[in-house]
């Protein structure tokens, strides 16, 4: 029977070459959108170097203050002290990875001056964090602990600063007037892995800021390193219990949210999506969704209307295997998988285009560093997404279809 | 064979209603060759279609083989019309998209069939129309005759016990007309088919068992 759908679809495409084109077109553009989309979305949200163990770990990016009354709030990331002082005290993780935001130095070069992003770290920041050695090594704690001035920089710090490929390790770099000897060079970050983006990382007992001030705001993301992924909500419930016996900020900051969340919640607890307790993934989830559906269903109400005007030609081949013996049922059947046959070959040809795309976005270094592929996952998206698609602009016609009185297609001509 | 107890159809469309048969009572035996004629307009085309279950009357019954048919679901009906009923038109109605063995395979797709038994079948009933150097073709590639000798292999091919054809040789010129004809009687002979055949031809009418005229809707003979 599939044969024979597959005949006939094969058939009604070569005969109408335009309509075909166009079909197609509409199909492959929009599944090619949908599949880079999908694979921008894949390397942003799941994990990756240097950030690899994702399933079990756990964030902390963020501290929050709200008046009840006044509604005022204040909201940055928590300070070392509170990471210091409160979470590193935790019982279940194995390991608490501190990095701060990216500070912006000036670097010069050959009288030239440039930003070198420096982020400050704790020893523990270098066992959780995957960063793999071009040469060198992490700074030790004794290190951090003697508050030396030592560095950890990327590569393109390095090619930028020394010239391509040579050797940093014991020497000098120079930012804010202050000489780091670097101890290791590790491969480039992309900028897409927003914590763990940095040109240069120091201990953080060489920042400016007051490590030993009591604020719990500062501008710290911790990363808790748990022993195995069963221990994720035992995590979040010891992470809460602690919370909350921490004194609050004052009379008027009366609330206070701070969690240890999955990656993804606390991207989305980033976005306007988070509103206190609530991180915002269903939120994010919904809209994600009705965005999706809405940009599908232009090109799907167009799909339909072409499918229609088809109907429209094979009006007395539906007349006739009614008379012969087709149910309503099974000519919805027979046009639905048709037109899945023809959404798949219109996906097929947009995943060829996707792969393309994301070979040049590679190699054009829009984003530097990031790579971009067609995993698993998201090749298992396009094909839903294109069962979706073929499924939406097959049922309506569809249905018309077998609602069309038979005798009035069997008329004579 | 075929029992139609007063039959009725109203077309309603929003400013007329056209009553399009009145009261039409007419038993066909088995193994009968009945012809349909009358004017144009008279009903014909309807009555054909609604003792093959295409189209419902407005009142009256339908007995096929003494089965009552009134009240069949959708999927009932497609099972048998597809068993007990081959249909010829006018106007062949093949689909041009697909070669003519494919075509006349086609009512077996919707019984249980291996695509084995169907190519067999199928090429029996071209050879039994004379077709068999014709399977591969398209319909496009063929006369008027020999497309209408395709429909009727594929109206013969799931052997039915009834075949309906509306005007099959109306399309045709005389020699054509009288090949489809030959075919239609044989089959009538020596496959015991029953056959109801709508007609403008005095002549052809004239070879078939028994004649029925309408006349705006009603039975006049
Ligand atoms: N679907 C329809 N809607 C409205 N009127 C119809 C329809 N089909 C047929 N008729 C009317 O019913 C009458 C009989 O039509 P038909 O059975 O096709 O005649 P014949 O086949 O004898 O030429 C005609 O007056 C025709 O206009
Ligand atoms: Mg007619």
């Amino acid at each position: 029977m599939l044969k024979n759908y597959f005949k006939i679809a094969i058939a009604v495409l070569k005969r109408r070459k335009f309509f075909t084109f166009i079909s197609l077109f509409g199909i492959s553009f929009t599944l090619t959108i949908v599949i880079v989309v999908a694979a921008l979305t894949d390397h942003v949200l799941s994990a990756g170097y240097p950030d690899t163990a994702r399933d079990r770990e756990l964030f902390v990016t963020r501290m929050k203050y709200k008046g009840s009354k006044s509604g005022s709030d204040i909201s940055a990331g928590p300070s070392f002290y509170f990471f210091e002082h409160y979470v590193s005290k935790l019982k279940t993780p194995e390991k608490l990875a501190l990095i701060s935001h990216n500070y912006a130095t000036s670097t010069y070069i050959n009288n030239k001056k440039m930003v070198t992003q420096l982020s400050y770290t704790n020893d523990q920041f270098w066992d959780v964090l995957q960063y793999q050695f071009l040469e060198g090594k992490p700074y030790t704690k004794q290190e951090i602990d003697n508050a030396e001035k030592v560095a950890v920089i990327s590569e393109s710090t390095r090619n930028n600063y020394f010239g391509n490929g040579v050797a940093a390790v014991g020497k000098y770099i120079e930012t804010d007037n202050i000489q780091y000897r670097i101890t290791g060079v590790v491969k480039n970050v992309p900028l897409s892995r927003e914590y763990f983006y940095a040109d240069m990382f120091a201990p953080y007992t060489l920042s400016k800021e007051d490590i030993h001030n009591t604020d719990l705001i500062g501008d710290y993301t911790g990363v808790l390193l748990l022993h195995s992924k069963d221990d994720i909500d035992k995590m979040k419930t010891e992470y809460n219990q602690m919370v909350a016996k921490i004194p609050m900020l004052s009379k008027d900051l009366d609330l206070r949210f701070t969690y240890a969340d999955s990656y993804l919640e606390a991207f989305t607890r980033g976005l306007p999506f988070g509103n206190g307790a609530d991180s915002g993934i269903g939120k994010f989830i919904l809209i994600i969704s009705i965005f999706f559906l809405l940009f599908l269903s232009l090109p799907t109400l167009n799909l339909v209307n072409i499918n229609i005007s088809r109907i429209m030609d094979r009006y007395s081949e539906i007349g006739v295997r009614k008379a012969f013996g087709a149910s309503s049922k099974t000519l919805v059947y027979q046009f639905i998988v048709e037109n899945l046959i023809i959404t798949f070959i219109g996906c097929l040809i947009g995943i060829m285009l996707s792969f393309i795309i994301i070979q040049v976005f590679n190699r054009s270094n829009i984003i530097p560093d990031m790579e971009l592929s067609i995993n698993f996952r998201v090749l298992l998206f396009s094909l839903f997404a294109c069962l979706v698609f073929g499924f939406l602009s097959g049922v309506f016609p569809a249905w018309r279809m077998s609602r069309m009185q038979v005798v009035s297609a069997l008329k004579a001509q | 064979m075929i029992h139609l107890e007063k039959i009725e159809k109203v077309y309603r469309t929003d400013t007329v209603e056209t009553l399009a048969l009145n009261s039409i009572s007419l038993n066909v035996a088995k193994g009968e060759f009945l012809s349909i004629m009358g004017p144009s307009g008279c009903g014909k085309s309807t009555l054909l279609n609604i003792m093959g279950l295409l189209d419902a009357p407005s009142k009256g019954e339908i007995k096929i083989d003494t089965q009552q048919t009134t009240g069949f679901s959708d999927k009932q009906l497609a099972q048998f019309r597809n068993k007990k009923i081959g249909f010829i038109f006018q106007s062949y109605h093949l689909i041009n998209d697909l070669k003519v063995l494919d075509n006349v395979e086609l009512p077996l797709l919707y019984r249980s069939s291996t695509a084995k038994q169907r190519k067999e079948l199928a090429t029996a009933a071209l050879a039994k129309v004379g077709l068999s150097n014709r399977v591969k073709h398209f319909p496009t590639q063929l006369s008027g005759g020999q497309k209408q000798r395709v429909a009727i292999a594929r109206a013969i091919v799931g052997e039915p016990e009834i075949i309906l054809a509306d005007e099959p040789t109306g399309n045709l010129d005389s020699a054509m007309g009288n090949e489809i004809m030959e075919i239609l009687i044989n089959l009538n002979r020596t496959e015991g088919t029953t056959i109801v055949m709508v007609t403008h031809d005095e002549q052809m009418a004239k070879k078939t068992h028994r004649l029925v005229r309408l006349f705006d809707g009603s039975q006049v003979q």
